[in-house]
């Protein structure tokens, strides 16, 4: 036998669930809203567009491993850090390079180039201070993190960390100090050292000594909190979806018209038999989690095994939230102490990206397989077996027990497709203690 | 059986969960009680979320009341976390850990999140002196105010 809180907690469940069936009823009958897209939406639907809605995305979170990211000033630096191309090897490589405001933050290559050709899509920034995870397979825990990780990579600005160190020295050094005290004297050290670049850098790096090493990796690594504070700023703007979304809220008719019937139709979609919202859920379009649908490998003689791989690289990443270069205690950590690890679902696994601005981001996916929207949609449609791993979607030789295939006419994708693109907005700065469009106002 | 005694409430329930398909899951006749026996009935286990519901993505700690059948506390127990979404055929997005006996019988369950809203399970695998056995809870998820 049940205990009797067991009874009444099922009780409630039903009449919570009665009432919401009831209420949902009365939407449908008791009112007769013709919205464009030719049928009313149930209570339970509107509570799940209100979920999406951009006015119910928070401010971005505070990271406790970042001290500053809340300061001004260390946004101030970090904007000046993220336009400058001495950082790189070649001098010609900034992060806006490939993040450049114009372009939502990325560079509509369907793979970075840096000072060489990298191996995946850059991705965008705004709203990325929001996400527990970093890159699309998640190796990096926080924001500041991963702003490190470019600038030792081969293939992005081809830089060291000692090389950096001595910029910074150079140029930014009443800057630094008013944020992180003086830098300490790097004389007598080589031009390039890191534990992460080439052979001779690796054995420079091995010969210095312990505490010096250590003193370096602070600095590489306010660098990176200076950054993400202003990365941290940067958030999506309202789109079409969101004033339409807060027409139905407020019964506002006029406004209703900010989606077409088409588009209209798509959203019915997206969160109905097209299944998006499984995973792009939320005022950002994602569960900021990992998922293998299938995407085909870029190269297959290279097999990209995503967040499987990624979760050891995080783990043991001196620049983590447990790491000592980090402002966190270990109870802040708690994503990556509870971090899934060893789930097979998580080989060839990538972040769901966020769909907001997808429209004027082709091309599509974690190395620009797809051209276009109407790609994308297909290939869920079609959904292929994964090249290594599984994929979740299902499939006709393949079907989970509690999904269904995604099955979609030509008008239907073409409705989704339409939907999708009434996610655009502007890229909003909001370090700048106003909301005025970055775009408008980068001084470069 | 509990079931019969509220036949007539879930036909109707079902019957407006079918003319109105986003009332169709979670299921009608779930379970969303936080207070079981065991499968095996070893131990009656209380699941107790946080006094203040958790934002979507948010992680969170739960306690774990565990005691024998004569409501007596159960200590030392070791009790390993799993669950997902039966409907979505996904798991947990983070790896829960039971970390510690907070008081007699009273265990402390941290790094859960809900990714999304609807139908999450947690499934418990207990393992105490009185012998290993397991138990299964529901909780429906609704939107708090969502997070990202």
């Amino acid at each position: 036998m049940k205990p009797p809180s067991g009874l009444i907690g099922r009780l409630q469940v039903l009449a919570g669930m009665a009432l919401a069936c009831v209420s949902a009823m009365a939407l449908l009958t008791g009112f007769s809203w013709t919205l464009p897209g030719g049928a009313a939406w149930t209570a339970q639907e509107l509570a799940q567009l209100r979920s999406m809605s951009l006015d119910q995305l928070p401010a971005p979170p505070h990271d406790p491993s970042n001290a500053v990211d809340d300061n001004p000033a260390a946004a101030a630096l970090g904007k000046r850090l993220f336009f400058d191309t001495r950082m790189s090897a070649n001098q010609a490589v900034a992060c806006a390079n490939c993040h450049a405001p114009e372009q939502q933050f990325q560079d509509g290559r369907p793979v970075g180039k840096g000072v060489g050709t990298g191996s995946r899509r850059t991705m965008p920034i705004a709203a990325a201070a929001h996400s527990p995870w970093f890159f699309w397979d998640g190796r990096k825990d926080s924001l500041w993190s991963q702003a490190l990780g470019p600038l030792e990579d081969a293939a992005e600005h081809g830089s060291n960390r000692l090389r950096i160190a001595k910029l910074l020295q150079e140029h930014y050094r009443s800057e630094y100090a008013a944020l992180f005290g003086p830098l300490p004297d790097l004389s007598g050290l080589p031009d390039d050292a890191s534990p992460q670049g080439d052979t001779a850098e690796r054995a420079a790096w091995q010969a210095m000594a312990p505490q010096r090493r250590e003193q370096v990796n602070r600095i590489f690594a306010n660098l990176g909190k200076a950054i993400a504070a202003y990365e941290r700023g940067l958030q999506p703007g309202e789109s079409r979806f969101d004033a339409y979304v807060r027409s139905l809220t407020t019964n506002d008719v006029t406004n209703q018209q900010a989606l077409s019937a088409q588009e209209v139709r798509g959203l019915r979609l997206f969160i109905g038999k097209g299944q998006c919202a499984t995973c792009h859920n939320g005022p950002l379009f994602t569960d900021q989690h990992f998922h293998n649908t299938g995407v085909p490998q870029r190269d297959p003689a290279h097999a990209d095994r995503g967040r499987f791989i990624a979760t050891a690289k995080v783990q043991r990443d001196e620049f983590n939230c447990l790491g000592k270069f980090s402002d966190a205690t270990s109870q802040d950590c708690q994503e990556l102490r509870f971090m899934v690890s060893d789930d097979p679902a998580l080989e060839a696994a990538f972040k769901t990206p966020s769909l907001r601005n997808v429209a004027q981001r082709a091309p599509f996916m974690h190395a620009g397989q797809f051209a276009d929207l109407e790609t994308v949609i297909a290939h869920y449609v079609k959904s292929p077996a994964a090249a290594i791993g599984h994929s979740e979607l299902s499939r006709p030789d393949h079907v989970h027990a509690d999904r269904k295939p995604i099955r979609l006419s030509d008008t239907e994708a073409q409705d989704l497709a339409a939907f999708l693109r009434s996610l655009n907005g502007t890229v909003l700065d909001n370090t700048r203690n106003n909301k005025a469009n970055l775009a408008a106002s980068i001084t470069r | 059986m509990m079931n019969r005694h509220f036949a007539p409430t879930l036909a109707a329930t079902a019957l407006l969960a079918s003319t109105l398909s986003a009332c169709m899951s979670p299921p009608a006749n779930l379970d969303v009680s936080l207070r079981h026996p065991s499968a095996q009935g070893r131990y009656v286990v209380q699941m107790e979320p946080p006094a203040t519901q958790p934002a979507i993505n948010q992680i969170h700690a739960w306690q774990i009341k565990l005691s024998s059948p004569d409501g007596m506390p159960v200590r030392n127990a070791r009790i390993a976390v799993d669950g997902g979404m039966p409907q979505h055929g996904h798991g947990l997005p983070t790896r829960p850990v039971v970390s510690r006996e907070l008081a007699e019988g009273t265990y402390l369950l941290e790094g859960m999140k809900f990714s999304m809203t609807g139908w999450w399970e947690i499934k418990l695998a207990i393992d105490a002196p009185q012998g290993a056995d397991k138990v299964v809870f529901n909780t429906v998820v609704n939107n708090p105010g969502a997070r990202p």
